[in-house]
């Protein structure tokens, strides 16, 4: 419709030099920074936990000691979680995306954003001062349960600071979303006609505001422990060790759908346009998200479940388990529907999301599996549950994350990618991570508890499968990243709506100018999935 | 070609969208407290006897002093947006001026009550202190911790309305603009507020 019109200047090309980025206010800027920043430790993180399966490829010590081990793996979880997981989607595709799909040219508080960006700088920089300061990084896991994390000679009080900032930052991008949802939508735009990755970022902001504080003061109480010594969470001085993993985990177990719900907003993006259908129950996919971060809220006790909670308390928190189960499930159930009939375009984000769909689906199972008291006493701390964690979020979020990737870059960039190679990524990386993950479940039931750097003969074969996945997965990781940088530089130039989709950020060019639209975005009636309205074709 | 701006931009001045942040923001602030009353409520059960025979050695003149020095304060910063909005700038400005002395008057009053628990060897890691029993220790940890977080606030509520009045002085918060000075004001009935529930919890339940 609107390609009559020139192209007016890009953002990139709006304003240039260091400075212009670094202290931008602009939401498409910002969402860069954090995505360079994120990918970065994402790397990071990732290489740690390709040093740790190479540990694990044979019995005993194999390249490193236990205590390294230890802090590998902390450190490994720390980055994967604060680092990339949690501002992975909100703080990059919601900072880039969300003006745009509601039709305005910023987020509500757009110097908060900034400063949002900076703390995460900030909390990064002290979670890699961990390395160099003091007696190493943390050997505590991410979790930090105390008294260890009180007692160890490691440094954890810069770990957890850096976790405590962190948090302020997410705390301040889902304040400045939430605000930009009731405040900035298009004059025509109701709340059942923003795009479903909206809603799942309303979600998410609301969890990020409510839950956050509470691991904000719990890791500040970690800090003061270990400075004053004062038994608030050692049994021998009086205190409880299972207050601090209550407290830890009301902000924890919410966390988990701070990285999960957002990604499920992007899977109800990629899959209307790539089934060229109006997704299927709309309603009930917005509800779900909202229904998600409520029960979500309630549920933190399961991960307690063999540290002596009574068995009332067990009870009520393993049912309302099963019940955050039932949003997820209407997801996939009208993912699935919207696929059915429909005039399937098998593009890399559609595969990334078929790819969401299955892993996250066996990652979800697997959490009902250890979600039940009976089944949880055998499978507790073992490979099961790491298994588990890592369908969910890294096949699920993490591979969301990579299908937006594509489905939006020639929106960021600007640039089409190779479709071909992109392709041939995604094989890599689908078979590598269920090669990796798949043998942890199994070992996990066959007993093999986590964070050892050793284990028993008998578990060897698994082992080594699990290891060469890592292989296979990285080596796709490694080609989709050189895809997207060749891309970058040689891919085509990107229309404003390759894919046909019907959402408002497809209505301005790629990428967009400063002030996002180059005339006023055109909200379509009714369902914002409707594909017989658009006429961009 | 010009730049192409939008009517509904994130960059016009919206009072209500401000007032909602900051909104959101006492939302944060409260949970961060929550978490340590939850502490509290925790070890106050398991402690009872501990925590009762404790909180006698708070100084509860002081405790009330400081609770109607802070109401009053609360009083002085809602009047002054009145006075704002009614174009009384002035009087706005000697309001906030009321306000920052009574904040300062708090911390003055909470520094010689802690100096006081200082003398008896009441903080953690002194000779008395690690001679109290436990239920004691964690009782005298919480006091320092929860009043000296709040504390924290009250100097951080004291610089914002210190901005305000930067701000006043160089005309940008008007009685047509004031609501930098409105949510200055919520941020000091925040403090205000966690000050009414930390002051019975420790000083005056027996």
């Amino acid at each position: 419709m609107a390609e009559a019109l020139s192209q007016p200047v890009s953002f990139y090309q709006a304003k240039t030099g260091l400075f212009s980025w670094i202290f931008s206010t602009d939401h498409k800027r910002i969402g860069l920074l954090y995505f360079y920043a994120i990918i970065s430790f994402f790397l990071v993180a990732m290489s740690l936990g390709f040093l740790m399966r190479l540990e694990l490829i044979a019995p005993g010590e194999t390249i490193m000691d236990a205590k390294t081990y230890n802090q590998v793996f902390t450190l490994h979880g720390v980055i994967m979680i604060f680092l990339f997981l949690i501002p992975s989607v909100p703080a990059f595709f919601g900072n880039f995306l969300l003006p745009l799909m509601i039709g305005t040219d910023d987020v509500a508080f757009p110097k908060l954003n900034l400063f949002s960006w900076w703390l995460y700088v900030l909390g990064g920089i002290f979670a890699l001062l961990t390395l160099v300061v003091g007696n190493g990084p943390a050997d505590t896991g991410w979790t930090f349960y105390a008294p260890y994390s009180v007692k160890t000679g490691t440094n954890v009080t810069m770990a957890v600071l850096a976790a405590f900032i962190l948090g302020f930052s997410s705390i301040l991008t889902g304040l400045n979303f939430i605000v930009t949802i009731h405040r900035l939508r298009a004059p025509k735009m109701k709340w059942f006609q923003m795009p479903l990755f909206a809603w799942a970022l309303y979600a998410t902001a609301w969890i990020q505001l409510l839950a956050t504080p509470v691991i904000g003061i719990t890791l500040l109480m970690i800090i003061a422990e270990r400075v004053f010594g004062v038994g608030l969470f050692d049994p021998a001085l009086g205190g409880d060790p299972i207050l601090y993993q209550h407290l830890f985990w009301i902000y924890s177990h919410p966390a988990v759908y701070i990285m999960v719900l957002p990604a499920m907003g992007l899977i109800s993006e990629m899959i209307p346009t790539f089934a060229k259908r109006t997704i299927f129950g709309y309603k009930a996919i917005a509800y779900s998200s909202l229904a998600i971060a409520f029960i979500g809220y309630f549920v933190w006790g399961h991960h307690m479940f063999t540290s002596g909670m009574s068995g009332p308390a067990r009870v009520i928190f393993s049912v309302l388990t099963f019940l955050v189960a039932v949003p997820s499930a209407i997801k996939v159930f009208n993912w699935v529907a919207t696929l059915y009939k429909g005039s399937i375009n098998v593009k890399t984000p559609l595969l990334f999301s078929l790819a969401f769909i299955f892993q996250f689906l066996l990652g979800g199972l697997t959490g009902l599996v250890i979600g039940a008291l009976a089944t949880d006493i055998h499978l507790h701390d073992t490979y099961f549950v790491v298994g588990h964690f890592h369908y969910v979020m890294f096949g699920g979020a993490g591979f969301a994350f990579f299908g937006a990737l594509h489905y939006w870059y020639g929106k960021i960039w600007g640039k089409m990618y190779n479709e071909s190679t992109a392709q041939i990524a995604f094989w890599l990386m689908f078979i590598g991570f269920n090669v990796l993950y798949f043998p942890m479940l199994v070992l996990g039931i066959m007993g093999m508890p986590r964070r050892y750097y050793d284990y028993l003969e008998d578990f060897t074969t698994l082992n080594v499968v699990s290891t060469v996945g890592s292989w296979i997965l990285i080596s796709g990781i490694i080609l989709m990243i050189y895809n997207l940088i060749v891309s970058r530089k040689k891919g085509e130039a990107a229309p404003r709506n390759p894919w046909g989709s019907t959402t408002l950020e497809w209505q301005t060019p790629s990428p967009p100018p400063l002030h996002n639209f180059d005339a006023t975005p055109v909200v379509p009636e009714g369902n914002p999935y409707d594909h017989k309205q658009n006429k961009s074709e | 070609m010009a730049n192409f701006v939008l009517a509904n931009s994130g960059h016009n001045r919206d009072d209500e969208a401000s007032k909602f942040g900051m909104w959101l923001f006492l939302f944060t602030e409260l949970l961060l407290f929550g978490g340590l009353f939850l502490v509290y409520t925790i070890y106050r059960y398991l402690n009872s006897e501990a925590f009762l025979h404790a909180s006698y050695e708070l100084n509860v003149i002081m405790g009330t002093v400081n609770t109607v020095v802070l109401l009053t304060s609360s009083l002085t910063v809602a009047l002054s947006i009145t006075a704002l909005q009614k174009g009384h700038v002035k009087l706005t400005m000697w309001l906030l001026v009321a306000t920052i002395l009574f904040a300062l008057t708090f911390l003055v009053i909470k520094y010689f009550e802690w100096s006081a628990k200082f003398e008896h060897g009441l903080f953690p890691g002194m000779d008395h202190y690690e001679h109290l029993p436990a239920g004691e220790k964690m009782f005298f940890f919480l006091y320092f911790f929860m009043t000296g977080l709040h504390g924290l606030h009250v100097i951080v509520g004291g610089v914002l309305l210190g901005f305000v009045m930067r701000d006043i002085k160089k005309k940008k918060t008007t009685p047509d603009n004031y609501v930098y000075l409105e949510n200055g004001g919520l941020y000091w009935h925040l403090v205000d507020i966690i000050w009414i529930f930390l002051f019975p919890l420790f000083y005056l339940i027996h």
